[in-house]
């Protein structure tokens, strides 16, 4: 009970926290936040990326939302507890040394859960716009051609918080919703990434809506 | 600082003023029915969004000289955010960013608080000016160094040491017009911003010549004349709320104005070279802070020195 209520007390400091910090807003170009099962995969710069997502999604959307996690970050502690309590992400070991990641995914989309993933994997540090995507994604769409496979670009969150800083500067941030995506029949696993990738980096801003 | 009887009578205009602004709008939409075209639509959205302006302004000058300063130091968050966030800062500047908003725009506020002119005029220009690009500096990223340090500075410069000089207005020692500084912050946001909804009313009736097609393709000649002659009119007929002669205030407002004018042309050329049309999102219909207040900002500066050059002991 008191766990509950401390949960959304912090759940929604922490919205509050980044709305005041980024200004973010959600642009819903490609779909509308409509209560279906859903995959958000989005770009992954930051610690603060699954945040944004989840303060622009509306309240009744946020609780039926898990964000993917890694359990070396969000895993102990007081971000365990954030993680596992206020987010209720789904926790992944990247090594795989307990549990391969993708079957604690595909089970926690068995359960109805719609997810918040990266497909880049891990975060971008870098110059590129992009990383490799995993080949996850491919395997989640491919086995459930139910779900809507929703691309999700996170803008200048980088800058807010770079690796390895612990202070955010405020700058504004946005949260741009593509079109939902489905393996089509024959498209083999590069071909489909090629597609998501392409997806993701049309919603960047002052691209026009394609 | 209690409020001066003038300015119930400038609160009670202005409202008067948007009152006719909202019926004639709602009347334009009332009459278009379902489909208002997007000019009526963002003119009501234009409207509605000086009601809550006008409604913090008033709501700040009710507390006062430190309500005044705490809602310009929060447009100076805001607006600061706003121009950095079109930038090409690094990883390097980071401590930069941080020191800008949390150290730089409280300190110029205080100061302005604690009224030390000797600081607070020089805050930015000299010490901020040498500090800022030495923490960039010190981090050992050399790519594009001068344009990331030129872009901080001059982000800086805009939305924290123009803005403060709208509330610096209140040190303003004039003998004779103790306790009535805030009415120059009304005038200043008054004439200024009245000669940006002036120019956009008189261009959208008889706009015909492009002063800047490039930059700004809404500024017509028409409308620059039409708007700042009314303006300078509203400014010259509020002489009685400053310390000013109607021929000073005159002069004064046509200096504001055109200061003004220029400032949103300097604004959209770096909004064009950011390859952006609106600096944020902040107000509906507005676009960001920086799209309503640039006039105001490079106005502001100059407002501030002619009066106290002439008219403080």
């Amino acid at each position: 009970m008191i766990k509950r209520l401390a949960a959304r007390v912090i759940g929604m400091s922490v919205a509050g926290f980044a709305r005041a910090l980024t200004g973010v807003l959600p642009n819903w170009r490609g779909c509308l936040p409509e209560a279906r099962q859903r995959v958000y995969f989005a770009n992954h710069a930051s610690h603060g990326d699954f945040v944004l997502i989840w303060t622009v999604l509306p309240h009744a959307l946020r609780r039926a939302t898990r964000p993917v996690a890694a359990v070396d970050y969000w895993g102990g502690g007081v971000r365990g507890f954030i993680g596992r309590e206020v987010f209720n992400a789904v926790l992944v070991d990247r090594s795989g040394a307990t549990r391969e990641p993708i079957s604690v995914i595909m089970e926690a989309m068995e359960q109805g859960a719609s997810l918040i993933i990266f497909p880049e994997g891990t975060r971008n540090t870098g110059d590129q716009l992009l990383l490799p995507f995993k080949s996850g994604l491919y395997r989640m769409a491919s086995a459930r051609p139910d779900i809507e496979f929703v691309p999700v670009w996170i803008d200048n969150i980088r800058r807010v918080m770079p690796k390895g800083e612990f202070l955010p500067v405020p700058l504004l941030c946005s949260v741009t919703f593509g079109e939902p995506l489905a393996v089509k029949p024959g498209q083999d696993k590069d071909a489909f990434l090629t597609e998501a990738r392409d997806a993701m980096l049309a919603l960047r801003p002052g691209r026009s809506a394609a | 600082m209690s409020l001066p009887a003038e300015a119930k009578t400038l609160f009670m205009g202005v409202g008067s003023v948007l009152v006719v602004a909202t019926a004639i709008g709602q009347a334009l939409a009332w009459h278009a029915g379902d489909r208002p075209s997007n000019l009526v639509q963002n003119l009501n959205q234009r409207i509605f969004a000086w009601w809550v302006m006008v409604g913090l302004i008033g709501l700040a000058f009710l507390f006062g000289k430190g309500g005044t300063i705490l809602l310009f130091a929060f447009i100076s968050f805001g607006a600061l955010r706003e121009f950095l966030s079109l930038t090409h800062t690094r990883r390097g500047d980071h401590w930069t960013l941080l020191v800008a908003f949390f150290i730089g725009i409280p300190l110029q506020y205080y100061l302005i608080w604690i009224d030390w002119y000797g600081l607070y005029s020089i805050l930015v220009p000299v010490y901020g000016f040498l500090v800022l690009p030495i923490l960039s500096a010190v981090r050992g990223d050399p790519t594009r160094f001068l344009e990331r340090v030129a872009f901080v500075q001059w982000a800086v410069m805009i939305a924290v040491y123009c803005v403060s000089h709208i509330p610096a207005l209140l040190t303003l020692d004039i003998p004779g017009y103790n306790g009535k500084q805030l009415l120059l912050v009304a005038y200043l946001i008054i004439v200024v911003q009245g000669s940006d909804v002036l120019q956009y009313v008189f261009g959208t009736l008889f706009g015909k010549h492009k002063i800047a097609p490039v930059l700004s393709p809404s500024k017509t000649w028409e409308g620059l004349i039409g708007g700042i002659a009314s303006a300078v009119g509203v400014g010259t007929a509020l002489w009685w709320i400053t310390p000013f002669s109607p021929l000073q205030a005159m002069g004064m407002s046509m200096v504001l104005c055109v200061m003004g004018f220029m400032g949103g042309l300097v604004m959209s050329a770096i909004k064009r070279d950011r390859g952006v049309k609106d600096w944020g999102h902040m107000i509906a219909g507005h676009g960001g802070m920086l799209d309503r207040t640039d006039s105001v900002i490079f106005a502001a500066p100059v407002f501030f020195h002619f009066t106290r050059y002439w008219f403080t002991p």
